[in-house]
């Protein structure tokens, strides 16, 4: 049996963890709203955008120059950049094991293609870069601070090698915020992009004319997909740590409790034991 | 027809206009639009200049803007900006600061100057000094 001494130091120790997954929690929750505003305050100019993209696209549809574009071209497969995007950090519960297993899986999945890895994130890096995958880039510490201009640089990149037929699809994959308890895993492929249908055709005045008007939108139309689904991520992983956190705070809790019954019991069964010495010592005496 | 057009203007960080305007003005790439109420549907190409609107009876508002794209579409007119900002929140001597800056580097004959990347520097500078020296 445990002394006293033993537990009563257990206890402490499971009480400052709380007090540290409490306090993350609370840090998770302050970066959790400022990060869903900025996902809020993203949305008006993605929406504008695919609107004006769809309208472009479909008044540019007869100009058959547009369909040469190349970063609407179709090719086999063969080649693939996957785009990960994890978090800078641990302790926010399946949310980069979920990633990892999602970007496993995608290459699994196709043993004919060779697989390139751009890796955002340092929790990605990490894990594949100890395995020996094949990296094209990575880049760590932008989801602290997300800023447009990173993300559209790491966007910029990819359409170039698109370009250059380096590679034949562009795919992204990344925790999407549902909600503060639900992060979804998101695979979607970027390029070569997918024009948003559009059935009615407005008779428009160009000021230039449509083949230059999708060239300028489509690289914006990238860039911006990429800067939406970084601040996703960046929403879901704060989400995902408060959550985690949550947890692990009511479970100190849980085993708080737990403990102080132990200890009580065991405190309880000495007072007894020496009760009994006492009165069986007395008894012996007489 | 109604008398008011919708604008709204936004960059990928944020959106900083929505509001019911009776006329802007906006810096195309070919030049300056004035867009009315009931003008035809329209797309186009966003240049480096000052877009002003006119809202109620309030002063017109000024912002600069440098690139993007522009739809008008009944009575609706969306500005997509890369970089937009109103005339209020810009600071004037950092835009001269930085214009000069650019103007040296659009001069310089250095191996690593950029004409392009100076000269687009520049537009951005003084569609800054303009909007704020226009309100």
């Amino acid at each position: 049996m445990p002394s006293l001494i033993d537990i009563r130091r257990r206890i402490r120790s499971v009480k400052n963890t709380q007090q540290i997954t409490k306090a993350m929690k609370m840090v998770s929750a302050a970066k959790l709203r400022r990060a869903q505003d900025r996902v809020i305050s993203s949305r008006p100019y993605g929406a504008l955008l695919r609107k004006v993209l769809a309208n472009v696209a479909a008044a540019a549809a007869a100009d058959e120059r547009t369909s040469g574009h190349p970063l609407l071209a179709q090719r086999a497969e063969q080649r693939i950049l996957l785009v990960l995007i994890t978090g800078d950090k641990g302790l926010a519960g399946a949310f980069n094991s979920n990633l990892i297993k999602g970007a496993q899986a995608f290459m699994a999945e196709r043993p004919s293609a060779t697989v390139q890895l751009e890796l955002i994130g340092r929790k990605g890096r990490d894990f594949f870069r100890k395995r020996g995958a094949s990296i094209s880039g990575e880049h760590v510490n932008l989801a602290a601070k997300v800023v447009f201009d990173d993300t559209a640089a790491i966007a910029r990149k990819a359409m170039e090698l698109y370009r250059n037929e380096e590679i034949d699809a562009v795919w992204l994959l990344y925790n999407e915020f549902k909600s503060v308890v639900a992060q979804k895993v998101v695979l979607s492929r970027v390029l070569p992009i997918q024009l948003p249908e559009q059935a009615s055709t407005v008779d428009y005045i160009f000021e230039q004319p449509p083949a230059e008007m999708l060239a300028a939108l489509l690289p914006r139309y990238i860039e911006m997909e990429s800067y939406r689904a970084l601040l996703e991520s960046a929403a879901a992983e704060h989400a995902a740590r408060m959550t985690a956190m949550d947890a692990a705070t009511s479970n100190a809790g849980d085993m708080i409790e737990n403990l102080t019954l132990y200890m009580n019991r065991v405190r309880q069964a000495s007072i007894t034991k020496e009760i009994i010495e006492v009165v069986s010592g007395a008894a012996a005496a007489e | 027809m109604a008398d008011l057009l919708e604008l709204e203007i936004a960059t990928p960080e944020r959106q900083l206009v929505h509001e019911q305007v009776s006329d802007v003005q906006i810096p195309g790439k070919d030049g300056y639009l004035g867009i009315l109420p009931g003008h035809a549907a329209l797309l186009g190409l966003l240049g480096a200049g000052t877009l002003s609107y006119a809202a109620g009876s309030g002063p017109r508002r000024y912002l600069a803007i440098d690139g993007g794209f522009l739809e008008v579409l009944e009575d609706h007119v969306r500005v997509l900006a890369d970089l937009a900002e109103r005339a209020e929140d810009i600071n004037v001597d950092r835009a001269k600061s930085e214009l000069q800056r650019a103007q040296e580097q659009l001069a310089s004959t250095a191996a690593d100057a950029d004409p392009v990347v100076a000269l687009a520097a520049v537009n951005r500078a003084q569609a800054r000094i303009d909007a704020v020296e226009r309100r």
